[in-house]
């Protein structure tokens, strides 16, 4: 293997480390602020036991977001100089204000929030909670700014095979921009939604029946149920936005070969490259036609317009389905639940069980629909203006070989250890129940508001 | 040459830059340290240790975020130069963070008979992590050659610099502990100190046969006469650090902050000699701050941000720091 493929892989492994981490934490602060407010409101303890069990899963999933993030802010120079030599002008900044804005807001306010409950007042707690959350939405404000401007560039001209900013409003809103980050923002939603009916469940399911799982839970329930419709929407908006932009990309999402009318909704299939053919084919006639076009005879483009310059076939359809498809279960198994909590205030076993594996189903959807954007971009590193092959750095494949095997085995191992963690402190938790004493809220009646029942 | 923007503004990041790291060193240098420490203390000591750090190190490491940032964004082309020639170390110095980072988190975590593997493994990512950072500023002085002389001399001030962030750790400690584990770091301390000087004394001796530019930057006339003073200054913090280091701990904890600020001094000072001998180039001797700078607009409209945010962000990390002033206690989430 070349030093070219060697560095995409690396970069990937990379990418979907961290991403994992921050799908978390973004949405994460936000539920943790919510608890906290709801403590705040009612004084029922068991809001601030919620809010303890899971700012131990924030504090380690953010620790894991910081070491691979600052592994990520290496990768560009170490495998992809090519990349900041030409549109550094652009994404130099973009990443700066990344920096500036985000990750000290973040970094500096997550030690008072962690470990200040003690130290300071309880309004300046929350409040270093909201900034917490307020950093991590801004890092992903940020990010997905360059993201997406390598998606779909814009305000910006080339000098001298150098591009150089003209217009920085219609860079940072470049046209896939607003449906990438409204996306983004609800897949972290999703992902916090049913990690914490997960883990809830799992709590459940080991007869754990105390207050702070069930508010936890229900948090969770209906957090996913709300935030899956939207999603669903959205994606669909954020696909009719890549059909304008990238129509290879969609193209490749649906692995329709040929531009025509009547296009099938392609359910299961087996893309073959070589012969430029779908194999084993399974689709609804008409069907992709009337999503992409809403008529049934809609002309949908096809990749016989764009050989030698689409992406590889297979792994954007299948990325997608992925997607797609625990989009679907998720949107079948909160609504299911949430129907139970509501109407009959339980939640029945095979729902429980169904939910604890779910709970990390927002990280493959996540996954799946990370790989579906960044190799459906391919050949291009950014679209029309950088080739991936044009930015790799003169590293000996040896080397990055090396640093590659590396990186996966540590992160294989992390990944073994935080979900070993993860279900450690959930059992743990569940034996306690709600037993355990709370000592820094009893022992500071000044700072925060009175405990119900005490 | 006229004082125009294309003139300042990279000037001007050059500067931003080496604050950046100069920050970094300091600050991160001292968590580090005590990473590099926990070789020596007990279990209870060590969470105390880590309580001294706990609030900081991530708001810490941004500070080597920015610093990277701020050379992958104004000097693009240099970002891409110096990084490819240090690959390796640069993974090294990640692999040593990511290990530490999460040791960090996990020691406290995981089920209590396996603490002490992730005790190890913060040691050992500090550890790798110091080293390898003074490797690469060994390899960059030398700018950025390879071959056995350029790697002992890397590997001469890896060690130099790991026995400093040792000291910084040490003299943090001093700051924010007592009784039995305070006398413990200054114990460290003094040890640290030594390694440190002899590292600083084979560095000097090595740089002139290692870089002969560097030399000549300082020993001509009129530079020198105006650059003595700084390693005399640096020779006398140096000394009267050693010796107070014989007195501490004093009575009503006096001078417990003394240590640590005059090795931050010691490190600024050491620092601007070493801006000195490189300046005007990010890559020594190939690429100077205007011919690597991005576009004047783009410098420009992150100036804008910068100069505004810094000052807020410093604002609020000395808020930070003053929140958990005072001696380390047991670190809980609530
Ligand atoms: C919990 C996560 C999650 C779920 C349930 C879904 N998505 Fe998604 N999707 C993402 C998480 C995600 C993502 C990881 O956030 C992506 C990758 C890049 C991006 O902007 O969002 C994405 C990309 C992405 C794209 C690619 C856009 C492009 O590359 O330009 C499309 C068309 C959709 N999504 C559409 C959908 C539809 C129709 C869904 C209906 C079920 C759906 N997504 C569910
Ligand atoms: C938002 C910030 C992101 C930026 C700036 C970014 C940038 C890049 C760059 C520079 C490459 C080049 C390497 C290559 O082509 O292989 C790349 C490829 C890739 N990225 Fe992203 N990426 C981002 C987010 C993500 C995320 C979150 C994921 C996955 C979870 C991801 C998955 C991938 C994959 C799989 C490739 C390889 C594509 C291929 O080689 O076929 N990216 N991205
Ligand atoms: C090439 C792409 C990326 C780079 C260079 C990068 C860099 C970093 C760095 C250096 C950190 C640590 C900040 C600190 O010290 O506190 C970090 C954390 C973070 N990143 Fe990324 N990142 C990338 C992709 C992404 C993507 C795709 C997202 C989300 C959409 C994202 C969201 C975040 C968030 C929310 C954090 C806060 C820490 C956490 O919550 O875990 N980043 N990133």
């Amino acid at each position: 293997m070349d030093a070219l493929i060697l560095s995409r892989l690396q970069f990937a492994a990379n990418i979907s480390f961290h991403i994992l981490f921050p799908t978390i934490t973004i949405a994460l602060g936000w539920v943790l602020l919510f608890f906290k407010l709801r403590y705040n409101a009612t004084g029922d303890g068991a809001w601030m036991r919620a809010y303890f069990f899971w700012v131990k899963v924030f504090a380690l999933s953010f620790a894991l977001g910081v070491v691979s993030g600052v592994t990520m802010s290496f990768q560009f120079g170490t495998n992809w100089p090519g990349f900041m030599e030409t549109v550094g002008n652009i994404a130099g900044p973009l990443l700066a204000y990344e920096v500036l804005t985000a990750f000290f807001l973040e970094a500096v306010f997550l030690g008072i929030m962690l470990f200040g409950f003690r130290r300071v007042s309880n309004r300046v707690h929350t409040l270093a909670t909201v900034l917490v959350a307020f950093g991590t939405t801004m890092s992903a404000f940020w990010i997905l700014a360059l993201n997406s401007w390598m998606q779909t560039p814009a305000g910006f001209e080339m000098r001298d095979g150098v591009a150089y900013a003209t217009d920085w409003w219609a860079i940072v809103f470049n046209p896939s921009f607003p449906y990438r980050l409204a996306h983004m923002l609800i897949a972290s939603g999703l992902t916090v939604a049913f990690l914490i009916a997960g883990l809830s469940a799992l709590r459940y399911l080991k007869g754990d029946r105390s207050d702070s799982m069930w508010k936890a839970l229900r948090t969770g329930v209906f957090l996913g149920a709300g935030l899956i419709p939207v999603q669903i929407f959205v994606g669909d908006m954020h696909g009719l936005n890549t059909l304008e932009h990238q129509p290879q990309k969609v193209a490749a999402m649906e692995a329709n070969w040929v531009t025509r009318p009547n296009v099938p909704l392609v359910l299961f299939a087996w893309p073959d490259e070589e012969a430029r053919e779908n194999r084993f084919e399974i689709a609804i006639p008409n069907g992709a036609s009337l999503i992409l076009k809403h008529s049934i005879d809609g002309v949908v483009p096809g990749l016989n317009d764009y050989v030698g310059n689409h992406p590889p076939v297979a792994p954007v359809f299948w990325g997608f389905r992925i997607m797609v498809g625990v989009g679907l279960a998720m949107l079948a198994l909160s609504w299911a639940t949430g129907f139970f909590l509501l109407r009959r205030g339980t939640l029945p076993r095979p729902l429980a069980y169904a939910y604890a594996p779910m709970a990390f189903s927002g990280w493959v959807a996540t996954l799946a629909g990370w790989y579906t954007t960044e190799i459906g971009r391919q050949p291009w590193l950014v679209t029309g203006v950088l080739r991936t092959e044009q930015a790799v750095g003169p590293v000996p494949a040896g080397q990055v070989g090396f640093t590659l095997t590396v990186y996966v085995a540590l992160y294989v191992t992390l990944m073994i250890v935080y979900l070993g963690v993860l279900t450690h402190l959930a059992l743990k938790a569940a034996k306690d129940g709600d037993q355990t004493p709370m000592p820094g809220v009893r022992n500071e009646p000044l700072a925060q508001p009175a405990q119900a029942g005490e | 040459m006229t004082l125009d923007w294309p003139v300042l503004l990279p000037l001007i990041f050059a500067g931003l830059m080496g604050l950046s790291i100069l920050i970094y060193v300091v600050l991160d240098g001292f968590d580090l340290g005590i990473g590099i420490l926990f070789a020596m203390a007990d279990d209870d000591e060590r969470d105390t240790m880590v309580a001294a750090i706990g609030p900081f190190w991530d708001a810490n490491e941004t500070w080597l975020v920015l610093a990277v940032g701020l050379l992958l964004v104004a000097f693009p082309v240099a970002h891409g130069i110096i990084l490819t020639a240090l690959y390796l170390p640069v993974f090294v110095l990640l692999v040593g963070l990511i290990l530490r980072g999460v040791a960090f988190d996990f020691r406290a975590k995981v089920p209590v008979h396996r603490k002490h593997r992730w005790n190890f493994l913060f040691f050992a990512g500090s550890l790798t992590a110091s080293l390898s950072q003074g490797y690469m500023l060994g390899v960059y002085v030398l700018g950025l050659d390879d071959g056995l002389a350029v790697f002992g001399f890397g590997a001469l001030v890896a060690l130099c610099l790991a026995a400093s962030y040792a000291a910084m750790g040490a003299a943090w400690l001093i700051y924010k502990t007592e009784g039995e584990l305070q006398r413990k770091a200054v114990r460290f301390l003094r040890g640290a100190l030594l390694f440190t000087a002899l590292g600083m004394v084979a560095v000097s001796l090595a740089t002139p046969f290692a870089s002969p530019r560097i030399f000549e930057k300082w020993f001509t006339w009129p530079e020198i006469a105006w650059l003595t003073p700084l390693p005399i200054i640096t020779g006398g913090a140096f000394l009267w650090l050693w010796h107070l280091s014989f007195h501490l701990p004093l009575k009503g904890d006096r001078h417990s902050i003394t240590p640590f600020l005059t090795l931050a001094a010691i490190f600024t000072l050491g620092f601007a000699g070493l801006a000195y001998s490189f300046y005007p180039y990010v890559v020594p001797d190939r690429l100077t701050i205007w011919e690597a700078a991005s576009a004047t607009e783009s410098l420009g409209i992150i100036l804008v941000g910068t100069a505004f945010v810094l000052p807020v962000i410093i604002g609020y990390s000395f808020y930070a720091y003053r929140i958990f002033g005072g001696k380390a206690t047991e670190l809980t989430y609530d």
